[in-house]
């Protein structure tokens, strides 16, 4: 890698920060207190994406997109992560499975999500099946020509403004020497096909607005052309798409983390006890070291694990460490600055309460840090024979 | 028609200013400098002249520091076509005064021949509020300042101006130059497509020895001081309240 960044990046990341300062916080505190985004406010960032030309930015230039390499948009993501998700969903970037799209389907799901159009949601997790994917119950079978879906899949992001979801379901089954193994196909489902019903989920503690909802299959029926990928490689499309998407977490992470030290700092140049600024007591002071030591380090482990896949390397495990250090990382970052704050932290006159909160979903969502330390360790010992 | 626009480097306006311990001025190591907001206007309204189609190129330059390289390319993104760095100082503390710019200034126009100039009315570090003017003074061009409207209509333009009490329209004659003021528009993000093409867009760099102008201060900085900090306010319960209050203190 070579550190540092060119002119053009550091202004897609100065430009996405200050649309971000200008066009998001201000919304912020009321999509927090309502856990509603107005859908007018909604189409206005969509809208103002679009002129700028960064909506869909991760896809590339021939669909569409503006065809940003993995670490630029890590830089993208970073900045937005200061944002509310809530928020910040409107300044779409729809998942880049979609490029798995084939023949007509570019046409009815591909560009339009390209170009605002439409918006997708991925839904893998059921309520029986979270860590381990492969232990789906939702199903399909044939029937004619068609496929028949069933089943209940939960915890499906933006869900309530998608136009389609990109869902996984099982297949059949294979035997091996380790037992059955469940065969996964992706399938693209229109809102309002009929068997097909959403309704609200669980009220999180996490990212307020940004909704996770509850999907039913009830005998949904769904012709071949619904079919994202080949029948039966459900797991290739997922290897292939949605490997990147941890680099998400862990960039969003960063720029939140920098945005509650942000405050943090300030707060103890200005604070005053026992006479003097609390940042001149090393019980503050070296926090505020510890955090910005911290965080510089997961802004560096997260770039660099883009720019691996830039450069076609292996990054499995790279991604998986800044996943992990990333987002344990932002929970450390928002406890300390509430911790510097004194008891105005816990307070909603300052937004670090909401960041403490929207911290913890980090460590579960795209792979826990168990399964990434899982992953990690993995790679480390499999070539060892362990 | 061709726009040209002076932008200055100058510390951003997010930044909490600190003044050094010494009081030479304030601290300006690792702090985040940015274009000045009001040259951001000025050059957003070039390019929406650009876009109206009442001008052809529009042309930013910026002298003080190498580092205003990033501003220009600022610039550029937002829509400008080219760039001019004129490299005038090599130590970031070094603020290059009105006098000075507006000198250097009036030979790029020598060599440029724009129709229009668009400027700051001032930059927020040094607030000094007098670049546009000394240039049409050296120019013998007119000038409009504190532009919140600007209609260019062949030969002359009409100029809104935001004075004490109220507004002002003037019409000038053309060439002229205009400093806008804060409500002349809302200045756009620069976009994704024009940030790689940026890149790509010219910026000459010259020197401001290449203009023969001595750039040497003549002003004596004597001491700089953080502004008195606000006082606490005070919680009144009622209209009633207010109103004693503010009798209290003579205000009413
Ligand atoms: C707000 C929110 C939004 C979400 N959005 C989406 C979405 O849009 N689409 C989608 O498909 N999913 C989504 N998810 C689901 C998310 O990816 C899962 O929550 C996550 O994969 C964990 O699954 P689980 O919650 O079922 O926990 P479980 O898998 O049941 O895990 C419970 C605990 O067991 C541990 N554990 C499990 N297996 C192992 C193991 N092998 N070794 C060690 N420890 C293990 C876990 O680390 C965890 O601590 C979302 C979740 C949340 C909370
Ligand atoms: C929900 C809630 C209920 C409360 N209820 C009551 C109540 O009923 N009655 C009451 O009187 N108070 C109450 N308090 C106040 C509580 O006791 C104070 O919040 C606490 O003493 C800390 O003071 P502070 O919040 O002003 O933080 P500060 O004192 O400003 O501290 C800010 C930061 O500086 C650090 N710091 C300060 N001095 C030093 C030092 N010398 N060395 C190192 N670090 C230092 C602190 O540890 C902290 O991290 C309540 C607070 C809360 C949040």
């Amino acid at each position: 890698m070579q550190l540092g960044l060119s002119e053009e990046q550091e202004m897609i990341a100065a430009t996405v920060r200050r649309f971000v300062e200008q066009e998001i916080y201000p919304h912020e505190a009321e999509v927090e207190r309502t856990g509603e985004v107005p859908s007018e406010l909604a189409e206005q960032i969509k809208k103002k994406t679009l002129d700028l030309g960064f909506y869909a930015c991760n896809f590339p230039e021939d669909v569409g997109g503006a065809g940003l390499s993995h670490l630029e948009f890590a830089l993208v993501e970073r900045e937005l992560g200061r944002g509310s998700m809530a928020l910040t969903h409107f300044f779409g970037r729809p998942q880049n499975i979609l490029m798995a799209c084939e023949g007509e389907q570019k046409d009815r799901y591909l560009f339009p999500a390209v170009r605002g159009e439409r918006m997708d949601a991925l839904a893998m997790t059921e309520p029986g099946a979270g860590s381990d994917v492969r232990g789906m119950k939702c199903s399909a079978r044939r029937d004619g020509g068609d496929w028949i879906l069933n089943g209940t899949k939960h915890f499906i992001s933006g869900a309530d403004h998608a136009d389609f979801v990109i869902v996984f379901v099982a297949t059949g089954e294979d035997d091996t020497p380790k037992g059955p193994k469940k065969r996964i196909t992706t399938f693209l489902v229109d809102r309002g096909t009929p068997g097909f019903t959403l309704r609200e989920g669980y009220r999180s503690v996490s990212h307020r607005g940004y909704k996770n909802m509850v999907l039913e299959f009830d005998d949904c029926r769904l012709p071949d052309a619904q079919v994202l990928g080949e029948v039966d490689g459900g797991f290739a499309v997922m290897n292939e798409w949605l490997y990147a998407t941890r680099i998400t977490v862990a960039t969003m992470c960063v720029g939140r983390a920098r945005r509650a030290f942000d405050y943090a700092l300030d707060y103890a140049a200005q604070r005053e006890q026992f006479g003097q600024k609390i940042g001149k007591f090393q019980g503050v002071s070296f926090q505020l070291a510890d955090m910005i030591t911290e965080i510089d380090a997961a802004d560096y482990l997260t770039l660099a694990a883009a720019d691996r896949l830039d450069k076609g390397l292996p990054a499995n495990r790279e991604i998986a460490s800044a996943k992990l250090y990333a987002s344990e990382m932002l929970a450390r970052v928002t406890d300390a600055a509430i911790q510097v704050h004194g008891g105005m932290g816990l307070m909603d006159d300052y937004p670090l309460e909401r960041f403490w909160r929207d911290a913890r979903v980090e460590r579960i969502w795209d792979g826990t840090s168990e399964i990434q330390r899982h992953i990690i360790s993995r790679e480390l010992l499999r070539p060892l024979g362990a | 028609m061709k726009v040209l626009v002076p932008v200055k480097r100058v510390i951003d306006y997010n930044v909490k200013v600190r003044v050094k311990a010494d009081g030479s001025g304030v601290d300006l190591a690792n702090v985040k400098m940015s274009m000045n907001p009001f040259d951001e206007i000025a050059v957003e309204e070039a390019i929406r002249l650009k876009e109206a189609g009442k001008a052809d190129e529009v042309v930013a330059v910026s002298i003080g520091v190498k580092q205003a390289q990033e501003t220009l390319r600022t610039a550029l993104a937002m829509g400008a076509d080219r760039a001019i760095l004129v490299v005038a100082a090599d130590d970031v503390n070094t603020d290059i005064e009105p006098l000075a710019v507006a000198k250097i200034l009036a030979k790029i126009v020598e060599e440029e021949q724009p129709g229009l100039v668009i400027a700051g009315k001032q930059a927020i570090d040094n607030d000094m509020n007098a670049t546009g003017q000394m240039l049409s003074a050296l120019l013998g061009w007119s000038q409009g300042t504190f532009a919140s409207k600007l209609d260019i209509d062949g030969d002359h333009a009409l100029i809104t101006r935001e004075v004490d009490g109220g507004l002002q329209t003037i019409k000038v004659t053309m060439p002229t130059i205009v400093t806008v003021d804060l409500r002349l528009n809302e200045p756009r993000y620069a976009s994704l497509p024009n940030i790689m093409k940026a890149k790509k867009k010219p910026l000459d760099e010259k020197t401001a020895e290449d203009y023969g102008v001595d750039v040497t201060p003549r002003l004596e900085i004597v001491k700089t001081t953080e502004p008195e900090t606000r006082k606490a306010g005070e919680i009144v319960g009622s209209v009633d309240e207010l109103v004693a209050k503010l009798k209290e203190a003579g205000a009413v």
